[in-house]
């Protein structure tokens, strides 16, 4: 660690006395780094077993890690909580400038415990910590208003984050996110719904110090050679052009894209709203999060008139992704840019995570299409693959929750089946709607075993991609044991934080060498051990949460429908969770 | 040779990275924002493109005309340069120039004066930033 680094320093908010203080904790972070390896000490610490998600004493961690400010594309913060929408283990990730603020502030973390009696939100600015009264805000559904609030009272453009809530949290669904610098959030898990429990409305930071590594030279040319990768290599290209929207033609090609609630994993017309026809006809903008040269966000301009004034245009800028396309898109069966764009921007705008809510509503359009919950239940709705505006109108139904269908949906597609039933097709896996990857069942045993039910925990996709184009076909030992050890590196990446999307370049020799700067000497196994560690950490907060990988419940429909790999049966994934358990339970 | 000062030449190229003020505080071989003078913001969100704001060397520079102490010197072709030594961290610099582009190093209690070295500019992969002579706002 540098020498008189502030990462060690956390500040801890109690919310419910409306105070302050800082904590010196450089064992934490010499020896986990920061990010995922400090958050989830922190959370054992601080997190009471079986605490309700929305009770007071479930903290909220914030944590950055020690590359964080001094390598480009480390321009990540790591959230943790216990989830609502899970009642287990909350992770999230976030870029924009959220690690960058927190890490300029001069904090390696910030703990939020309590709950505020009035809505506030927070500031931090450096040193300096403010309770602002939130009443006039609060109520306000559009989480890009609130934004633009915020921006006019607070100090620090350009070198702050401004993390706040739509209506979706305030109103505690399940799978609410929270947003910051518009367009990147702490998406999955419910987050958002948290920070409403708390009467929490959002969190500014902003500082602007700088951090002395003690080899200015050897600093300055390890920068430059990760810089030059980052900036140039063509394994960043993907991120860079297209941006992740570039996934749909070539998934659909495979037959791995999730359409129509997995009824089919080949969308007839995904070209129409592939990241080739995005681009060409859309993308208005590309931005970046602060200190990643890479500019993967990638906002779509999108003109519409006023249909009741003459000449009169709003332009919206929106921001897309793979999973956003696939959740709100093919998952929906919606064929048309203008109607997705829509259906994204009433997402982002009352902050809900949109590849939960395109799930739930996936499984609610086929129990109608089923005919197994009446149109009574649905608000009077008909949904129906391909009708953006019924979706438009239910994605506001699970926010406002006029009916005991709606307060269902928005506590997650596990919860609503179990409660009406269609549980096959209730696309979840430990709680967690199911990312867009069925490319075979490396990617299902990812999202069963995953410390967050994500796909970016161990890429399982990613497996099943390598072996059918190469044609190897995978055992489920040898896919429980590369998961695990995938899983067991990237704890490593989120520890420091390296945005996931630049694995490529910080290979392990890379993160050896840069953490050499910071006067570690670590070899690459040394790493791979600690990366072990945190993940078993993980693991041992689930079980003592109630986690079993034996008895997650599994959706029939992922072993009815053909993926690239062709069919695989339920005894080929437990055996491959079973070898992952094997992995993660194992001592030492 | 004529003196040289940095340029944006299209902020429409701007995706907001903020690479050349981390690059800007390394030329100490210090990580971070604290010795950066350049700035990116967003011109009101991020979908409204950037700001990115750096010393255009005045040849009447405002800075150094309210400099109580002579620390800022006019130099030869325009921009000023800064003495540390003889700073008493006023301030009066900051608020003098009206384009912004002084900035203050918290850490130390100086203001952070481009240097007109252009190394933020290797640092830029899109092309907004040029080192160029003074006066050369057209081709």
């Amino acid at each position: 660690m540098i020498e008189g680094d502030p990462i060690s320093r956390i500040l801890y908010i109690d919310l419910s006395r409306r105070r302050f203080w800082v904590k010196e904790r450089s064992e934490l972070f010499s020896k986990y780094f920061g990010g995922t390896g400090v958050a989830i000490q922190i959370l054992h610490e601080e997190c009471p077993s079986n605490v309700h998600p929305f009770d007071p004493k479930n903290p909220i961690v914030f944590a950055v890690g020690q590359l964080n400010g001094l390598f480009p594309v480390a321009s990540k913060t790591v959230a943790m909580f216990k989830s609502p929408l899970t009642g287990n283990l909350g992770e999230s990730h976030c870029g924009g400038r959220s690690s960058i603020a927190i890490r300029m502030a001069g904090y390696g973390a910030i703990v939020i415990k309590g709950k505020s009696e009035t809505p506030v939100y927070l500031a931090i600015h450096g040193d300096e910590v403010y309770f602002r009264d939130a009443s006039a805000i609060w109520g306000i559904a559009d989480s890009y208003t609130v934004g633009r609030i915020i921006r006019e009272l607070e100090l620090g453009a350009g070198v702050r984050t401004i993390m706040r809530i739509g209506l979706a949290g305030e109103k505690l669904v399940s799978y609410a996110c929270v947003v910051t610098e518009t367009y990147r959030h702490f998406g999955r898990l419910g987050l958002g719904a948290v920070f409403g429990s708390k009467k929490l409305k959002a969190l500014v930071v902003s500082g602007r110090r700088s951090i002395k590594p003690g080899k200015p030279k050897l600093y300055r040319e390890v920068y430059k050679e990760i810089f030059e990768k980052a900036a140039k290599l063509p394994l960043m290209r993907k991120y860079h052009e297209l941006g992740t929207a570039m996934n749909i033609n070539p998934l659909n090609r495979l037959g791995g894209l999730p359409t129509k609630n997995l009824k089919t994993a080949r969308f007839e017309d995904a070209e129409k709203i592939s990241g080739e026809s995005f681009a060409e006809r859309f993308l208005g903008r590309r931005v970046a999060c602060a200190h990643c040269p890479v500019s993967c966000i990638h906002i779509a301009a999108l003109r519409e008139p006023y249909e009741t004034e003459p000449y009169f245009y709003r332009t919206k800028m929106i921001s897309y992704d793979y999973e956003l396309i696939y959740a709100l898109g093919s998952m929906l069966g919606i064929n048309s840019i203008e109607s997705l764009l829509k259906l994204i921007d009433e997402v982002e705008a009352l902050g809900l995570d949109a590849i939960s809510t395109g799930v739930v509503l996936a499984w609610a359009t086929e129990m109608q299409e089923k005919g197994l919950i009446s149109e009574k239940e649905v608000g009077g709705l008909k949904l129906k693959w391909g009708d953006y505006e019924n979706y438009l109108k239910a994605i506001r139904f699970i926010v406002a929750q006029p009916n005991e269908f709606y307060m269902d949906l928005a506590k997650g597609v596990e919860y609503a089946a179990s409660k009406h039933g269609g549980l096959d097709f209730a696309l979840a896996f430990g709680g967690n709607e199911m990312p867009g990857y069925h490319t075979g069942p490396a990617a299902h045993v990812g999202y069963l075993t995953g410390s967050r039910h994500s796909h970016l925990d161990s890429a399982g996709y990613s497996v099943d991609e390598k072996t059918v184009t190469s044609g190897k076909k995978l055992e489920a030992e040898e896919i429980g044991k590369t998961l695990f050890e995938e899983e067991c590196w990237r704890q490593i990446l989120s520890s420091l934080v390296v945005c996931f999307f630049a694995r490529g370049v910080y290979t392990p020799e890379v993160v050896v060498k840069a953490l050499n700067v910071l006067g570690y000497n670590l070899n690459i196994e040394d790493l791979r051990g600690i990366g072990r560690e945190i993940l078993k950490s993980k693991y041992r907060f689930k079980v003592r949460e109630g986690f079993n990988l034996e008895k997650l419940r599994i959706p029939k429909r992922i072993f009815e429908v053909e993926t690239p790999h062709g069919f695989f049966t339920e005894d080929f994934v437990r055996k491959a969770v079973k070898v992952y358990r094997e992995n993660v339970e194992k001592e030492g | 040779m004529k003196a040289k000062r940095l340029f944006v030449v299209d902020v429409d190229l701007c995706v907001g990275c903020q690479c050349c003020m981390f690059a800007c505080t390394r030329r100490f071989g210090e990580a971070g924002l604290s010795k950066s003078a350049i700035h990116v913001r967003s011109a009101g969100g991020v979908e409204r493109g950037f700001i990115v704001t750096v010393c255009r060397a005045c040849e009447n520079p405002p800075c150094a005309r309210v400099c109580p102490t002579d620390a800022l010197t006019v130099r030869e072709g325009g921009g000023v340069i800064l003495n540390m030594d003889k700073c008493i961290g006023c301030k009066n610099c900051v608020k003098a120039c009206s384009v912004k582009a002084v900035f203050w190093d918290e850490e130390m209690q100086k203001p952070v004066i481009c240097t007109y070295c252009g190394y933020c500019v290797d640092f830029c992969p899109y092309g907004v930033l040029e080192l160029k002579p003074v006066g050369g706002e057209i081709g």
